[in-house]
């Protein structure tokens, strides 16, 4: 067997790796290594030819490629080691060890200091929400979707519905509509849009592609391939109104409707999963339940944003870097934090309380849309940290800069409280 | 003419009721900043976006090259654009933000490649 060692092991080489290796290597850790499947780094970013990428981080308006390739040049320039083409199976945490596979060397352990988790996470399918129907050629994620057609340069269809108005979905809208497809309607079973509204605009306006709210795909037709789907109107319940359902002709079906954090490998070395996010419980050193193992990205909690994926990246990869050199910080104890009113859920999970003066961005999602609000951060009835913000919106993460020292007592609350 | 623009800057999605002929906004209504007043006009009178797609890469099949507008270009002459694009083949090694179109159907704008290949 193949055996490498290092300080600082990190499983995925996309916008987290790429961040969490830069940050690792300028904490001070002598050999960081990446290990990737992909024959190249990037992630997802690969594919994500659009423009719309960096807007907080380098105030530009920048394309996935373009993005990624800022971190990459960087982790190159800093050695950073890569291993390519490379299946991680399992890691150990007590002993510190990632078994993956290699197309050129075979089974590869390598022996780390720490190990971050920086897998991402995939796309859920027709399967998971269980559409009924045939089962013809024709029907695909639109993350597979925008793979095939922006990199392998194999066009998916002609005349396209799309199911979900997750960003993912509507980009892939507008890129199909750019290349010449008819997208005959989103179709999104919420009552409001799932993605960004600067999405809605630009990629469905543009076009004149229309946007069916509070309706969902019935059944897919098709022998050979797909024929058509049938849209039906939704209840306050969700449930399909049969008596409106109508037939729309299409060839291909796109699914946008949701991911899922990639988490097997973390599964199998019984690190504890949070069950809003589906993603490893951290604290604010994007620390999981086994010290060894950071995590970071969207195999935490799935992002809107790759420059949140970014920052919070740096953090586990620092602290990586810290715990490999026998650095880390020693915390007094962990508080939880609680989500309180409007909010779905809040990363990190929990906070360390250690000697360190610190201040931490904590990231959440509401549960409902919601106008002229206060995002508040309170430790019983003391509020610790407070914003407005003239909408929320579940498809938009929240944000609150904490200071650690502040906080008194056993729990943080997170709330959304409406304004007068 | 009135045309319902929903604002892009910032996510609170202001939706601005601008009014105007051909040449120029005489009145705009529902935006809350001074940004957003500039983006209403600017969507009213002349919209811009950043166009990106991908190019064929000259003798190889199943890889291709990313590329962009350089600046944002003319919403109404996209589409022209990417009739040139569809034509347009690189040959191999290209670096980002090599020039891969220049000055494109005359906007003064020209197509980049976002990716080093090869």
């Amino acid at each position: 067997m193949y055996n490498i060692k290092c300080d600082v092991a990190i499983i995925g080489g996309g916008p987290a790796g790429l961040a969490a290796a830069i940050s690792a290597k300028e904490e001070g850790a002598q050999k960081v290594l990446i290990i990737e499947r992909d024959n190249a780094l990037g992630g997802i970013l690969q594919q994500c030819i659009h423009p719309g990428f960096g807007l907080t981080r380098f105030n530009e308006e920048l394309t996935g490629p373009e993005y990624y390739s800022r971190f990459a040049d960087k982790a190159n320039e800093l050695g950073v080691d890569v291993l390519l083409n490379s299946m991680v199976l399992q890691i150990d945490s007590d002993k510190k060890e990632v078994s993956c596979v290699n197309s050129e060397y075979g089974l590869t352990k390598i022996e780390a200091g720490s190990i971050v988790l920086a897998m991402g996470c995939r796309e859920r399918t027709r399967a998971n929400i269980v559409i009924p129907g045939t089962r013809p050629a024709g029907i695909y994620t639109a993350g597979s979707a925008q793979r095939l057609v922006n990199r392998q340069n194999i066009m998916v269809g002609k005349k396209v519905v799309i199911l979900g108005s997750g960003d993912i979905g509507m980009i892939m809208a507008r890129r199909m509509s750019i290349e010449g497809a008819e997208v005959v309607m989103v179709v999104e079973l919420m009552d409001y849009l799932a993605g960004l509204t600067r999405n809605r605009v630009q990629c469905l306006d543009d076009f004149g592609i229309p946007l069916k709210l509070a309706h969902t795909i019935t059944k897919i037709e098709g022998n050979e391939r797909v024929t058509g789907v049938y849209v039906a109107p939704v209840d306050e319940n969700k449930k399909p109104i049969k008596e409106k359902e109508e037939f729309v002709e299409c060839d291909t079906v796109l699914f946008s409707v949701g991911l899922i954090p990639e988490n097997e490998i973390t599964n199998k070395a019984g690190i504890s999963i949070n069950r809003i996010t589906n993603g490893p419980v951290v604290n604010q050193y994007m620390q999981t339940s086994k010290s060894s193992v950071f995590a970071c990205g969207n195999v935490v909690h799935v992002n809107d944003l790759v420059d949140n994926v970014s920052k919070e990246s740096e953090q586990a990869g620092k602290y990586a870097a810290r715990f490999a050199m026998g650095k880390f910080p020693k915390s007094k104890k962990e508080i939880p934090c609680i989500t309180g009113r409007n909010v779905r859920y809040v990363c990190p999970h929990k906070i360390a309380i250690s000697e360190e003066i610190e201040k931490t961005t904590l990231f959440f999602r509401v549960l409902a849309p919601e106008d002229n609000v206060k995002l508040i951060a309170r430790c019983g009835e003391e509020i610790i940290a407070q914003k407005k913000e003239f909408r929320a919106n579940p498809g938009e993460m929240c944000n609150l800069l904490v200071d650690t020292s502040k906080i008194a007592g056993d729990e943080i609350t997170i709330e959304v409280v409406k304004e007068d | 003419m009135k045309k319902e623009i929903i604002c892009t800057v910032c996510p609170r999605g202001c939706h601005i009721l601008v009014e105007g002929d051909e040449k120029s906004v005489f009145s705009a209504e529902g935006y809350s900043c001074k940004r957003g007043l500039e983006y209403a006009n600017t969507e009213y009178l002349s919209p811009v976006r950043i166009l990106t797609t991908t190019v064929k890469i000259s003798g190889i099949d199943g890889d291709l090259l990313p590329v962009r507008s350089a600046k944002p270009l003319p919403k109404d002459k996209l589409s022209e654009c990417m009739d040139i694009i569809k034509k347009t083949e690189v040959k191999l090694p290209v670096k980002r933000y090599d020039t891969v179109i220049a000055d494109i159907c005359g906007t003064g704008t020209d197509i980049v490649a976002t990716k080093d290949i090869g």
